[in-house]
């Protein structure tokens, strides 16, 4: 029972703690100075950090996309081959995310609504995707639906192919994201507790009506961010993508293992031109975290003082 | 809100629905072949491809399309082995094929006698890329072990490519007319004097042109005349040194692939494409030694000749070689911890 009321806490603790360092330093004015010192240096210490790390690659990446002109970086992100790279890419987000979606959902309120026999040891597991390194997980579906895998003699004699398919690119990212949306509802759910179902239900609401006008409200921001952590590491995942994917030019490369391609074949330009979309999704998708950020802890915060 | 749940919750299961649906339903065109090959004959098989696809359709009237997939030939001998469904197998080694024939059928085992030259339609070897007028000097396998000279090379434990450049000083060293143990003490400078070691050939050659690490890079042929049209390459030279291992990349058809396909007779015809004229003429344009003696004749300025040896020759194939000096406490791991 401990153990699974952690992340709650965690995120209680978090969600509090910026106000309790604000208070601690207004009541010692005397440390002021130096605190103010040590926290300018840490500030300074950060930017140099995040710029270094961060914002010159960034630029580094635009830069390079756009040395030959606007015409090549068109001309790039124009080739059939980034086209199909998009394409699969988009795929890969538009099956990944509704799974994560539904999958996420029926976790998080199976999980944050009931307790039952084997429910820690569910919550450890929606956590394997993350402590498994994506190499690892993209071997794993090989041996599963690889020719001489579990299930390969079967699905290679009704000639279904799932590894070095687009299915396998599907599965494995599947595989990476599924965590994502899951572990953003569950602590939701769990501090919303069953009160405002009951008193639905005791108002004579059915099911279904409960679900979309009570449950699903409530942890809408936390579905939102969720999705949109999956969608990322939908489009970015390399790894486990690269294993199964067979690499075959224009069928089985997504964006990231274009990039790799492109860059191998000495076509700087391009490969850094596919890399500017990828980056710009980053960014719009950067945005959009901190907008959902926001809203979800106000979300949270509200319910903590109700 | 944003969006209604309700509405929501809808096209999310509708997108549930259809599109797992959408990306198993996978049909092949009337004819396609899948050409699964290693990193350096990209550039190659686009226009192999291309020349052939317009052969085919003048000659039989059958449009083709041949789709590629590149990546580290030992890679891509596991990918086949564990379904990749490649009609043709282009590899850095007949060692890999020999793998896919041995380890999963799909290919029969007499397959490098089903084609001329060991089935090795090109061929090239290991040489040196050094900087504007050799200011180093670099001219034999020697000059690499000399103190203050800066090697690039990969690394052997993972990369084919860096494998041929070590077998390449070694067996140079005992044509030579030296013994085992000079071999071994030269490649132990060697690699004394090598600052990187990347995991790949391509990331070798990156290292060398486009970060201009490095005194001399122990390099493929081929990928050494391809670097020097890079925009970084300019300024390079290439040094052929008097004796060095004559690679055989090695094609084959995967005969249960094309069996269950039925593209044999496309698959036959496309590897007897790389024998023809104009496929010798293509490898030669892409920096891949030809085998047809004919059109090496007209590329005799850009291929010097030299004293090539066999891997068969002086190490008695690749599997004694990779066992003797490439595996778990091999000769490499003892001079590497020199």
């Amino acid at each position: 029972m401990n153990a699974t009321r952690e992340p709650l806490q965690r995120v209680q603790a978090t969600g509090g703690k910026s106000r309790e360092t604000s208070d601690s330093t207004g009541m010692r004015r005397s440390r002021a100075a130096s605190a103010a010192a040590v926290r300018g240096g840490l500030i300074l210490a950060a930017i140099l950090v995040m710029g270094w790390l961060l914002i010159l690659p960034l630029a580094v990446v635009i830069g390079e996309a756009l040395k030959l002109g606007v015409r090549a970086y068109l001309d790039a992100i124009r080739s059939p081959e980034t086209v199909a790279a998009m394409k699969l890419t988009a795929l890969v987000v538009a099956v990944t995310l509704p799974v994560n979606v539904l999958f996420g959902l029926a976790a998080g309120w199976a999980i944050g609504k009931f307790r039952f026999p084997g429910r820690s040891v569910l919550v450890t597991l929606l956590d394997l995707p993350f402590a498994v390194s994506p190499v690892v997980a993209g071997m794993l579906f090989v041996f599963l639906y690889g020719r001489t895998g579990l299930f390969g003699p079967w699905l290679f004699d009704h000639n279904l192919k799932v590894i070095f398919a687009v299915p396998g690119v599907v599965l494995a990212t599947l595989f990476v994201t599924l965590p994502f949306v899951a572990r953003e509802v569950i602590p939701l759910m769990e501090s919303a507790g069953n009160e405002e179902e009951e008193a639905a239900r005791v108002l004579g609401a059915g099911f279904w009506p409960i679900f979309f006008r009570v449950t699903l409200p409530n942890v809408k921001w936390a579905l939102l961010y969720g999705s949109l952590l999956a969608a990322a590491r939908a489009v970015g995942e390399f790894g486990a993508v690269s294993v199964v994917s067979g690499h075959i030019r224009g069928e089985t490369n997504t964006l990231p293992l274009h990039i790799e391609i492109l860059y191998n074949e000495y076509q700087f330009q391009p490969a850094f031109a596919v890399a500017s979309l990828l980056s710009l999704f980053a960014v719009i998708s950067l945005a959009l975290h901190v907008l959902l950020e926001k809203k979800r802890l106000t979300g949270t915060a509200k319910r903590g003082l109700a | 809100m944003i969006l209604k749940p309700r509405t929501l919750f809808s096209i999310l299961a509708l997108l549930t629905a259809i599109a797992p649906g959408a990306s198993f339903a996978q049909t092949y065109p009337a004819v396609t072949l899948l050409n699964v090959s290693y990193d350096p004959t990209r550039e190659l098989y686009r226009d192999v491809n291309l020349a052939f696809q317009k052969k085919w359709l003048s000659e039989k009237g059958q449009t083709i399309e041949i789709r590629q997939s590149h990546g580290g030939s030992g890679k891509q001998a596991r990918s086949v082995i564990d379904g990749l469904e490649a009609d043709v197998v282009t590899l850095a080694l007949a060692h890999d094929i020999d793998m896919i024939a041995e380890k999963s059928g799909l290919i029969f085992r007499n397959w490098q006698k089903r084609l001329p030259r060991n089935s090795s339609p090109y061929t090239s070897t290991i040489v040196f890329v050094v900087r504007n007028g050799n200011p180093k000097g670099i001219h034999d396998w020697a000059d690499l072990a000399r103190p203050g000279i800066s090697v690039i090379t990969p690394n052997p434990k993972t990369s084919g490519g860096a494998r041929w450049n070590y077998l390449a000083a070694w067996g140079a060293t005992l044509k030579a007319g030296k013994t085992e143990s000079d071999a071994k003490a030269l490649l132990a400078s060697i690699f004394k004097n090598a600052p990187v070691l990347d995991t790949g050939a391509r990331g070798s050659t990156m290292t060398f042109v486009e970060r201009k690490m490095g005194d001399v890079l122990i390099a493929w042929e081929n990928e050494a005349l391809m670097a020097k049209e890079l925009p970084g390459g300019s300024g390079l030279e290439i040094v052929v040194p008097p004796r060095s291992i004559l690679a055989e990349p090695a094609v084959a058809l995967v005969d249960a692939v094309v069996e269950k396909r039925k593209t044999r007779a496309q698959a036959e015809a496309y590897l007897n494409f790389l024998y023809s004229k104009e496929g010798q003429e293509l490898a030669a344009r892409h920096h891949f030694r030809p085998g047809d003696p004919e059109v090496m004749a007209r590329y005799a300025a850009k291929f010097p000749k030299t004293g090539l040896f066999t891997i068969d020759q002086v190490f008695g194939g690749w599997a004694a070689a990779t066992k003797k000096h490439f595996a778990d406490g091999g000769i490499f791991d003892e001079i590497s911890r020199k």
